[in-house]
């Protein structure tokens, strides 16, 4: 295997004395779907912030295949190609689900195109809003302000937004918190067809049989610091994340 | 058209210039309460254009919109760190600021005001308030306008979905500041007379509440905001003295009812769709 997509090396971040992140090294190979897991309040989510650049790593170093990412504001590491939904799902409120697709459209275009009105722009920015859409199952509900549909469906609208900007690194948080079990298997089945397709994917979900059959590789995490790795068989029966789960026997 | 007509629809078009800085502004989730201040930059710089240099007035606002657009850009990126009530007393005191130096500034007659500049018409004002409304409904419907949308809706989440938001918020400040000083020209070569009070803390105000008894979520809300502002209490003369207590009283009645101001999107589609039936 060559050098993976995203590299993690000894990243370190603290808010006042509480260590979030304790030197976590870890790799993202391209084309594989991988898990952070573990208890809450283990710095996953901090994780994320740090690789978007929502956060400022204290020390260490994020690389996307191979050019550090650390510093840069969190516009140019999206443009860099790291996409991200949130595990309080952040949509805009005003915005319909075709407006959210639309917004996150890659920079390519001239800047007075931009300035005219959508219909009349980049007709290749619409085939792509319209492709993901429909991958998404969202096309019926377009015109719909996102923030008005059920909870499952924001979650998608959030992932398709996420997508539409044709990222190499799709960065999910949580995405099938309050699901049912249905709507999880749904959002499985989609997320191995974008695998299919050569996107790399990191998720953080707690749902432990979701992660247990979708993800190649898992992460485990404890209080800021990488206790385990491994495929899912093996992190499944690894005892220290057994006693980071339900605690150790005194 | 009598001349008394012709002045109020000359100052609703002055103000829907004012109003539409504002709007401009706040589409990227920013009160300007300073808006004035670029107004009063645009008055003076273009007073000075015609009646000083001999520059057309066209050109003079077309200068003075530049200048001031920049002059919003450099004041946009400190003023833009902070958020919320804190940049609305920024820019307060930004308005404070120029209107005194203005006031102490010889050059350009200090309190004492400047004259001389050349009468322009109500149909020129119109022109330029009318064509920069009719610009502004085109980019509305732009990617752009989304993009502004979104930091106005979730600043964070636009910057992760790779939107640079420190750009598109200091620019919607200078096309703001470029807008108010067109505003401020106009105002000048309308009244041929300006002083630094022209240019106080109510003016600003009146900029704001335009914008959002019309609607500040569509450019077509400042027009109906700065029409309503002009002609309303006109139409309340009979009632003499209270007409400005009556006046907000309305006001107040609009906002508790409609907080999105009188005209929004709902509206709009609800109005094509019945247009369309029928």
């Amino acid at each position: 295997m060559s050098a993976p997509l995203l590299q993690l090396t000894e990243v370190t971040k603290s808010f006042g004395g509480i260590h979030a992140l304790s030197a976590v090294t870890s790799g993202v190979p391209e084309g594989k779907i991988v898990g952070i897991i573990g208890p809450n309040g283990a710095g996953k989510t901090t994780l994320f912030n740090v690789i978007t650049g929502a956060y400022r790593a204290d020390s260490g170093a994020v690389r996307l295949n191979g050019a550090a990412l650390n510093g840069l504001p969190s516009h140019r590491i999206a443009r860099e190609g790291i996409a991200r939904t949130f595990q309080n799902i952040r949509l805009f409120p005003s915005m319909t689900v075709w407006e959210h697709l639309l917004v996150v459209q890659p920079h390519g275009e001239a800047w007075w195109r931009r300035l005219l009105p959508v219909g009349w722009g980049d007709p290749a920015a619409q085939v792509r809003a319209e492709e993901v859409m429909e991958f998404f199952g969202l096309t019926d509900l377009r015109d719909r302000p996102a923030k008005s549909l059920p909870y499952g469906l924001q979650r998608r609208v959030e992932m398709a937004r996420a997508l539409t900007a044709r990222p190499k690194l799709l960065l999910l948080d949580e995405p099938v918190a309050g699901m049912n079990h249905d709507e999880a298997e749904e959002v499985r089945q989609l997320m191995l067809k974008l695998r299919a397709t050569g996107l790399t994917i990191l998720l953080i979900e707690h749902d432990m049989n979701f992660v247990m059959r979708l993800c190649d590789y898992l992460y485990v995490l404890d209080f800021g610091v990488l206790i385990a790795e491994g495929t899912p068989s093996e992190v499944r029966t690894n005892s220290r994340v057994l006693d980071a789960y339900l605690g150790k026997d005194e | 058209m009598s001349t008394y007509y012709a002045s109020l629809f000359a100052e609703a078009g002055i103000l829907l210039l004012g109003a539409l800085s504002v709007y401009i502004i706040l589409a990227t989730g920013q009160l300007s309460l300073g808006n004035a201040a670029f107004m009063a930059i645009g008055a003076y710089l273009s007073s000075y254009l015609t009646v000083v240099v001999g520059m057309p007035v066209t050109a003079a606002l077309i200068v003075s919109a530049i200048a001031a657009g920049i002059i919003g850009v450099i004041v946009g990126f400190p003023a833009l760190r902070l958020k919320g009530i804190y940049l609305a007393m920024a820019t307060l005191g930004f308005g404070e600021m120029i209107r005194s130096f203005f006031i102490n500034f010889p050059a350009m007659g200090g309190s004492g005001g400047f004259h001389g500049m050349a009468h322009i018409s109500v149909g020129y004002i119109w022109a330029w308030a009318g064509g920069i409304l009719v610009v502004l409904i085109v980019v509305e419907r732009s990617r752009v306008w989304l993009e502004m949308q979104a930091v106005h809706d979730d600043e964070t989440a636009a910057g992760l979905v790779g939107l640079n938001t420190v750009a598109i918020k200091v620019s919607a400040f200078g096309i703001g500041a470029a807008v108010a000083a067109v505003s401020g020209g106009l105002f000048a070569h309308h009244h041929v007379y300006i002083e630094p009070a022209n240019f106080g803390f109510e003016r600003s105000i009146d900029f704001v509440l335009a914008t959002i008894l019309g609607g500040s979520t569509l450019g077509l809300g400042s027009l109906i905001g700065a029409i309503l502002l002009v002609f309303l209490p006109e139409f309340l003369r009979p009632i003499a003295d209270w007409r400005l207590a009556a006046f907000g009283t309305l006001l107040i009645l609009v906002l508790l009812v409609r907080r999105q101001g009188i005209v929004d999107r709902t509206l709009l589609r609800g109005l094509t769709f019945r247009k369309a039936a029928s």
